[in-house]
Parts: structure tokens; sequence; C-alpha cells
């Protein structure tokens, strides 16, 4: 289990990493944390011949509250998030999300920007950020553009970024007063990747309601405007107007065909919803 | 017990008020070696000249070779089997009638019969190097129709692993005593069990470093091996070469279980690499490797009818037991042990008048299966102890009180069951109702009758089993496998300085030997533990052995260290004597002196005397000096019965399929323990693997033969946190056959827990009309049962 030869650089700057990823028509690979490239490479389920190592670029390390969402840099850590060395506009639901991705050492290294460029529908920052209405930056040397989360996850292990582009940023928008959060996944065992995740953001003096229903080995289900799910609208009431029915033609339409795994997805929802309204 | 002065065995404890001997919970001599970081492995070798090796492994499960392509700039860097003439295949023969003979080539030849077979040996000076080579290595296969259900392979037209069989069963066996006399018990329930397929997963996994020493014209082996002695026997016989051409050195080994205790082709085919390339060269397993290409474990399927009379008295068991052998019969233990042993320790430690048992050893296109921890005996206990649970539900009995009706009873012992098992000892009621109090099954049942405020369910489930152990020439002679174990050796040797060196021929991989063999010194001869060196795991300096395996290492290797520092303090004893001028029969040893009336000599000085003062000796002095190799086995040697009562407490969330153990008990019987800190640590142990067993662990494979848990994101063993804190209570029933009354218990916490688990959810589940009868219990297992009985529920409504 060792990787295939591959060339290694670590560019100062992101003008610079960004020259070396358009240079390489398309065969480079970034690495930052290195918790899922480490080991698809040493597995040679990916073999670049370019290695950019981001990991030196302080601007991408940046957190800060501007005009009133949370912008994070894509090499903000779990650890960071979930140890409040970055400002918070979510009161509190990103850090408790950031708080039970897989074990601490992976936290301690793996970044929020390799999460989501990695794409794993098992993972956490996919739905979180998702119900939570975040939105990516990707840069190139050709320039910026912004996607909603939803848009920008386009597969398992698949997203809109391009040849030469790299995650810059994560925008997160702040959670209003009266939002609701709930977050739950279900997992094997401690640590262990998610094979059910619900995320849900209820503002009932709003009447919205953002909803995800995440890993189940494609891009997560986002619904974002969930009023289907509670009878047709969102009130007050919302906990006891959750209809599993819809949940589950969701999850069907989605592809999922076994009975079981929809019924641990819905399950997993219910949970996310109590946990909002309680 | 029976006062049988014939089978007495010798139980003095001289040097208990010392705190060394046995009994003494001791914290192990090696951790502060192992646990600094200190310890060394195979991977730790360090050899000029140490080149890679990498594998070329069969991508198909089955599949013949049309041809094996090498780039032009690698040749001279690959080797196949066309390149190892003279190489014998792999042979692990048994005696046991009509047994299917497999011959497993170390490189493959003609055709491959399982994912991840060798092909072909990539050499270069570094493992990324030779894992470019393998990956420039194109195979022309032809695809094969590949079995990898056990049940079907045993169908008349199945596809065949090896075409001259006519069928693809190794053995088959047949045990019956009397079963039509359970025919018209009023209980009777049938059902079927399996258990799945596992990877053994020790944290090392197996390695190997070969090199040739011209001068002593001996090639050596490091290996991560159990049994060096073994490996060493089956290297000669596949290379053709003299036994004491080839030394084997297992130096620290990361965890056995089993899945370090075959001979590897991979050894076969470094040992054969080295000699022709001239240099070392290392191979260490990956925990790909490990994964998909490997020794499997535990793939068990049971047709069982348990019979039973309305009070819960058990009237027969009738089961037919198949075990998926994979494609190779595995050196030394070969394909059939598993299913063989399932048809004579099926029945457990219960009494019953009838029984019949049928077994198949089934090869298929998979990892050849081997004995891991607790044998078949984890599949066996799984199978029956669900039975019994349904056995109390029919007669409306608590689980325990069906157990405690049909367990042998103390009185009984020593006890021949109806499978001519030859119960040592012990107390098995009693270890079940101290379980019972002290996982407070009242309390449970009050607790399960208010609900939980959490919506989970509740269950208790409890398991039970004994375990032979150390069993010897008298059992291993009737399976006529590769081999037999005699008698276990040791040598015990003074040093000038009035140090202890043993050398013996098991060796310890995490089971704490370098103190409990020192302990078992001390308790004869007085020396301190920490001037006791065990010297394990070398062909070139210990004893023949067939190692550490069947939790036999205690009983044995530690006879026959008693054995060897007797007759050492006997020749010191004499030498004291001698010394301070006394007739031998006036002076004792004690405490690490000889005493007489007139004063005491240390043992320290009557070893600086015989080698640095022999002046000093008297002219009729013994010559043989204080070296001394013997010999020993128990009185009797089919074996001890260690034994263990298991009880969990589950809460079981029926909507997500997520169990959590809230409280598990283990009140065990090892006999006396030599250090009740090491069996502890071999019961937590063996409780994590059973947990995993019961949970988690699981390679699954997909129609074309091919494992779908290749890493260990898909194949999941417990963790800390899933691995609850057990309490222990120990019960300490001598063996009547054994040095100090020892029992194996190696294995032991390994075997009940997937019961106890298993028989805690069905508890918790079974209002719901769920019952499971697989394992591992996954959260989509629970789920998909839950949903099917509810579907059933509106149907019949």
């Amino acid at each position: 289990m060792k990787p295939a030869p591959f060339a290694y650089e670590r560019p100062r700057d992101l003008d610079a990493a960004l020259s070396m990823l358009a240079g390489s028509n398309g065969s480079a690979k970034i690495i930052a944390g290195g918790q899922s490239l480490g080991p698809m490479l040493n597995l040679r389920l990916v073999q670049p011949e370019l290695i950019v190592d981001i990991s030196g670029l302080a601007e991408l390390k940046r957190a800060e509250v501007s005009g009133g969402e949370l912008v994070l840099g894509a090499l903000v850590t779990h650890a960071d998030i979930e140890d409040g060395r970055t400002a918070d506009v979510t009161r509190g639901a990103m850090r408790a999300v950031a708080a039970n991705i897989a074990y601490r050492a992976v936290r301690n290294r793996g970044t929020i920007g390799g999460s989501l460029s990695h794409a794993d529908p098992a993972a956490d920052w996919i739905s979180a950020l998702a119900a939570l209405g975040a939105r990516v930056t990707l840069r190139s040397l050709a320039g910026a553009r912004t996607l909603a989360i939803e848009a920008f996850i386009v597969g398992a292990l698949e997203s809109a970024l391009h040849a030469g582009e790299i995650v810059e940023a994560v925008h997160v928008p702040a959670r209003t007063a009266s939002a609701h959060w709930g977050y739950a996944k279900s997992c094997r065992k401690t640590g262990e990747f998610a094979h059910a995740i619900g995320a849900v953001l209820v503002d009932p003096a709003a009447a919205s309601a953002r909803i995800v229903i995440g890993a189940i080995d494609t891009t997560p289900i986002v619904v974002t405007d969930a009023a289907e799910l509670f009878g047709g609208r969102i009130a007050a009431d919302y906990k006891q107007r959750f209809d599993a029915r819809v949940a589950d033609v969701l999850l069907a339409k989605a592809g999922i065909d076994d009975a079981a795994q929809r019924h641990i997805h819905i399950s997993v929802l219910k949970r996310a919803v109590l946990e909002a309204a309680a | 017990m029976k006062e049988n002065a014939e089978l007495r065995n010798e139980r003095e404890f001289p040097q208990r008020e010392t705190g060394q001997g046995v009994g003494a919970r001791l914290p192990r001599k090696e951790d502060d070696r192992l646990m600094r970081g200190r310890g060394l492995y195979v991977g730790d070798v360090r050899l000029a000249g140490l080149q890679d090796v990498a594998f070329v492994r069969s991508p198909l499960a089955h599949a013949r070779i049309r041809g094996i392509d090498v780039p032009e700039r690698y040749r001279g860097s690959v080797f196949t089997s066309a390149d190892l003439v003279g190489i014998k295949p792999i042979r692990a023969v048994s005696g046991l009638p009509g047994f299917k003979i497999s011959e497993q080539p170390v490189l493959a030849t003609g055709k491959v019969r399982q994912v991840g077979e060798l092909v072909a040996m990539c050499l270069a000076p570094t493992r990324a190097e030779a894992e470019d080579i393998a990956a420039s290595v194109t195979l022309d296969l032809e695809d094969l129709p590949a079995i990898h259900d056990m049940l079907k392979a045993r169908e008349p037209g199945s596809a065949l692993v090896h075409e001259h069989w006519g069928d693809n069963v190794f053995l088959e066996t047949n045990y019956e005593v009397d079963i039509s006399a359970a025919l018209d018990a009023p209980i009777k329930v049938t059902r079927e069990i399996s258990t799945a397929r596992q990877c053994m997963s020790p944290l090392e996994g197996r390695g190997v470093v070969a090199t040739f020493d011209p001068r002593l014209d001996q090639l050596t082996l490091h290996s991560a091996a159990q049994m060096p002695h073994i490996t060493r026997s089956g290297l000669a016989e596949c290379l053709g070469m003299e036994e004491g051409r080839i030394r084997v050195i297992s130096p620290d080994v990361g965890g056995g279980f089993g899945h370090k205790g075959i001979l590897l082709p991979e050894e076969v085919c470094l040992s054969w690499l080295t000699m022709r390339c001239g240099h070392p060269v290392r191979w260490l397993e990956d925990r790909r490797e490990h994964l998909v290409a490997s020794s499997n474990c535990r793939e068990h399927h049971y047709r069982i009818t348990v019979y039973a009379d309305s009070d819960g008295t058990l009237r027969g068991i009738d089961c037919e037991a198949t075990v998926d052998s994979g494609a190779y019969s595995s050196y030394p233990f070969s394909a059939c042990l598993e299913a063989a042993q399932v048809a004579s320790i099926l029945p457990g430690p219960y009494k019953m008048p009838a029984y019949r048992c049928r077994t198949f050893s089934v090869a298929t296109n998979k990892c050849p299966i081997l004995p891991y921890r607790g044998v078949a005996r984890t599949g066996v206990c799984f199978a029956l102890e669900l039975m019994l649970d349904l056995v109390a539900a029919e007669a409306g009995l608590e689980p325990g009180e069906v157990r405690l009706r049909n367990l042998v009873r103390p009185e009984q012992m020593p006890f021949d069951n109806i499978t001519r098992k030859h119960f040592d000892s012990g107390d098995y009621p009693e270890a079940m109702r101290r379980a019972l109090a002290a996982i407070d099954i009242d309390a449970i049942r009050a607790r399960q009758e208010q609900g939980e405020a959490d919506g989970r369910r509740i269950g208790v489930g409890v398991s039970i089993y004994c375990e032979q152990a150390a069993h010897g020439t008298s059992v291993y002679s009737g399976w006529g496998i590769p081999m037999v174990p005699g008698h276990e050796q040791a040598s015990a040797r003074l040093t000038p300085d009035g140090g202890l060196e043993l050398r013996v021929g098991v060796h310890s991989h995490g089971q704490g030997m370098e103190t409990t063999l020192a302990q078992v010194a001390h308790e004869i001869l007085g020396v301190d533990v920490a001037k006791v060196r065990i010297i394990l795991g070398d062909t070139a300096m210990t004893p023949y052995s067939t190692g550490t395996w069947g939790s036999r290492s205690m009983v044995m290797a530690g006879g026959a260290v008693a054995a060897a520092c007797r007759e050492l303090g006997e020749r010191a004893r004499r030498i004291g004597a001698k010394l301070l001028q006394h007739d031998p029969a006036a002076v004792v040893l004690q405490n690490g002196e000889v005493r007489g009336v007139n004063g005491s000599v240390s043992i320290q000085t009557i070893a600086h005397t015989w080698y640095r003062r022999p002046q000093d000796l008297p002219v009729d002095v013994d010559p043989g000096g204080l070296e001394v190799t013997q010999g020993y086995k128990p009185v009797r040697d089919s074996g001890t019965f260690s034994y263990a009562a298991h009880a969990a407490v589950v809460a079981v969330d029926s909507d997500l399929g997520e169990v959590e153990i809230l409280d598990y008990v283990i009140v065990e019987d090892g006999g006396v323990l030599v250090n009740p800190l090491v069996v502890d640590g071999q019961i937590y142990g063996g409780l994590a693997q059973g947990i995993g067993t019961a949970l988690y662990e699981e390679m699954p494979f997909d129609a074309s033969g091919q494992p779908l848990a290749t890493t260990l994101a898909d194949y999941l063993l417990p963790g800390p946190t899933e691995v609850p804190a057990a309490r222990l209570d120990h019960m300490e029933t001598p063996s009547p056959y054994t040095q100090f009354g020892v029992k194996g218990i190696g294995e032991g916490g390994a075997i009940a827990p997937p019961a106890a688990i298993a028989n805690a959810v069905n508890d918790a589940l079974r209002p719901l009309g769920v019952e499971l009868m697989q394992s591992p219990i996954t959260p989509h297992r629970i789920v998909a049962a839950v949903l099917a009985a509810r579907a059933a529920e509106r149907s019949a409504a």
C-alpha cells in the first residue's frame, strides 16, 4: 500500500498554487490535511502526477465575520471549529457538528475545504452546511465563482470543481434568533462514517425550513423549502406535523430501494427534527 | 472433586509469600519494552542489502491463467511459478477418512482459486518501487465461474474449485448417538443459524524477512509467527531442505489469534528468493492484503434442531453444520479442523442423551479459513446458546434456568460427555448462578416492565461454554494433521551470577509469558522474577514445540518450565549440600537458597562456584551442571476444560438498529491462575474480539467472489468506545491433571460474547416478534427484521 510516484509542490501563496494547478492539465491533486487523499494515494485509487500541498497558504486559514456571514478559509480545520478558535454565526451548530467528525486525530488535520472538495456523501459538512444555507467560493486563475453547497456537490466523490479550481472559502449565513437547528446521524461505531444523516434548520417565525437527508451514497437530498415535509406549512407545531411518508418518497426517488435503509434515514431525520424542536 | 491419588496434581506453593510466584498479580515484565515502543517486530529488522517484495495477486476469484506479461525493463525483478523449480506446493493433509487433498502452489500455476492468490513476486529496493513493478505486470486470465456460497458449493453441478475432486467437499463427518430416542420430545425447535466470515486483524500483520548465511549454510527466516518450529518443518518440506539448514526467528509479534499459526506461501517464496538473489528480502503484509488475501475465519452455517422435555431438560441435538473452508487446506491445521471440531464440541457444557451431527468442510473460491481464537467454539456457542433461549421460551422458563437444568454438575466431575470429551473439573452451574446474580436478572426484568424513557428496549442475555485446552497427543493423533503435540520441553540454565535463563518453544504474542513463565520458575527455584530471562521464538535457541495455539502454553510450557526448574533445583541442592558439607538428604531448596541445619548457601553462590570456582566443588559432583532440559505432559492429555458464564444487558434502538451494551459480566474458571492480572487482560481482549463478531466484523463477497470490505472503513473492528468495562469474577477449580492445577484460558473471552449479546438483543426485541440468528447483528439486520415482523403482524391481522 504505497502510492504511485508523483511530483510534489508546496506553494507559498494562492496565486502560485493556482498557476501550478493550471499548468498540470488536470493531473494534479490538492492536498491539505490529507485525511482522505492520503489513504486514497496509498491504495492507488488516485494516481496524480502532481500533488500541490496547500498547507502553507496563510490566506486560506482566515476566519472572519463579514457582512453578517462567517467566511471560513478552506484550510480551517474541524478542530479549529470544535475548539471555538473560529468565530461562529450559527449559535453553536457548527461547533457541535465539528466535534463529532471522525476522531480527534482526523479533526486536528482535516480541513473544511478538503472535506467539501472530497465530496464524500457520508461526510458531515456537505449535509450540515447545505442545511445551514452555506455557499462556497471557488477560485482559479480565471477568477472566482460562488455556489450553494447543494449545487457544489454533484455526486458521490464528485464536486463542481473544474480543473485548475480550488475551494477558497466557505460562507455561512448567520442563524437567526428564531431558527431552530437539529442535526443527527447514525454510525456503526464512534468516529465511523455515518450511514444516515439528518440536518434541519427550521424557522417557525419565518415559516421556513431547510432539510437535508445525507449519507445516501449520492448527493444529499436537500429540501430548501421543506413545507411539504410538515403537512404544507411551517409553524410552531412543526414537530407534530412532520410527515415521514414524504421523506420516504424523497428517499425512494433518490434510488434507495431498501426499506430498512429508508427507515433508518427517516428515523434519523426525525431525531434531527425532535432536536430542533426541543 | 473426586480424589484420585494417581491423578493428583502437585499443588504446593512454597513461594507464595514472596508475592512473585504462582497466583501473583504481577505487572508484565515485557510491557516496559512493548509499551515504550521498544519492541522489535519483523518490520523493525534491518539487514544490510535488504530489498522489498510486492506480490502480483489474482484480481479474480476463479480463473485460468493464460499468460503473465512482464515489461521488458522489469524482467529479472519479477518471478513466477515457472522460476520456482523444485519448490513443492503446500499440502496439509488430514488423516480423517475421506479427506480430499488440496495443493496450494506458493505461486499460482494453471489457475487461481481466490482473489489475492499469489501470482508473481516483484523485487525492488523499496516496497513502493516493488508495487510499481507489480502494477506493470499484466495478467491474461480466463474468468471461470466462482463459488462463494458454501451451501451452493455443496449442490451437485456446482462449479468446482478443485476439478479432480468431483465435488467441493474437503471432508464430510457424521457422528450419532441414538438420535431416535429424542424424536418424541414435546419441545422441538429448528432453526438456521450462521456466523459471518471474519478477518482476524491483529495489530501487526504477517511479515517476513529472509536471508541466507553462506558460512552457516543456513537460511534464516524472520517471521511474524506463532509456531516457529512448525513453520520450519513446513518450509523444509516445501523447499526440500534439511531442517538444520533453516532457522526461523519470530521476534516480538503483535498478536496472533491463529492468523500467525500457518505456513504462508509468502514465507516459502521469500525463502527461495533470498537464496536465488543472494541478499536479504522482506515482505510486510499490508492491511488490504490482510483483509482481501490472507486467512479468514469463523464462517459457519447450522441447520439445527434441539429436542427437550416440557420442563426444559435437553433430550438431544440434531445438526447439520457447514463451514466455508475456502480454497486451500492450510498448513498445519488443515481445512477440516474447524468443521470436524464442530461435531465434537456442539453439545457444549451440557448433558444430553441423544446427539447427531453431520459436518461439511466446503471448498469455495475464497481465502483459506483458519482457526481463530476460540476456533469452532465461537460459532458453536452462538448456535447452541441461541437455541437454548428458544427452548426456554417454549418451556416458559428463564434462559438461565434452562441452562441450570442441563449443565453438567460438579458432583459428576470428571465427566465424559456425549462426544467423549472428558471434562476435568469445575462447577458450571455455579458460574451461571453467579453471572445471573451479578447481572441482577430480577432487576432487569423489572426494568423491562417499566420501559425506557428514551424509547429503547432493554434485553438481557446469557451464554456459557467450556473450552478444551492444551489437548495433546491422544486428541491430535486422531485428526492426523501434520502437527501432533507430544511432550513440551523447556531448558533451564543458571548463569554464573545466579540469573536464570529459560528456553521454551512456544511463543508469546500478547500472552505475557515472559512474566508468567518467570513466575512458574520463581515458584520452584525462588529466583527473583526480575532475574529470569525467557527466550522464545527462535528455532536455534529453543526446544522443538508445536508452538502457541489451543490455549496450551501455560499448561504445557508452564509445566515444562516447572519440570526443568525442579530438576535444576535438585542439582543445585546437591551442590549446595556439598558446599554446606551436609548429607543431601538433610538440605532443602527454599526461597532461592539451599538450607541445612548449619546454615544456607544461595543459588547465586552455587552458580558462581559451579562456573567460576570449580576448584571448590567436590570431585564427585554431578557433571550435568546447572543446565537441564525436561519434558512435560499432563498426567492425562485429553485437555483442560476452562469455562465461563457471560451475561450482557443491552439497549436496542429498534428504529436505528443501534445496540449499546449497558452491562457485561463474566464469571470465569481457568483453574489455578498463574497471574490473575494477565488472565484479566486475556479476557478483556477476547471480549473485544467477541463483540466484534457479535456486532461489527464481516467480510462480505459479491456474486463473483470479490471480497467487499477492502479497508478498515468497510471492515469494522470494535474500538475502545464499543467495548464496555466488563465486570469479571474468577472461580478457581484446579485441574486434577496439570502442574499447579492450571487450565488454558487464552481463547475463552472470544467464545461467549456473540451468543450472550445476540440473546440479549433477541430478548429486547422478542415483544416485537423479532429473532436474529445471524452474526454480526448490524443496524440494517435489526431494522430489516423489525420491519419484516411488523409486516407479518399486519398480514396476520
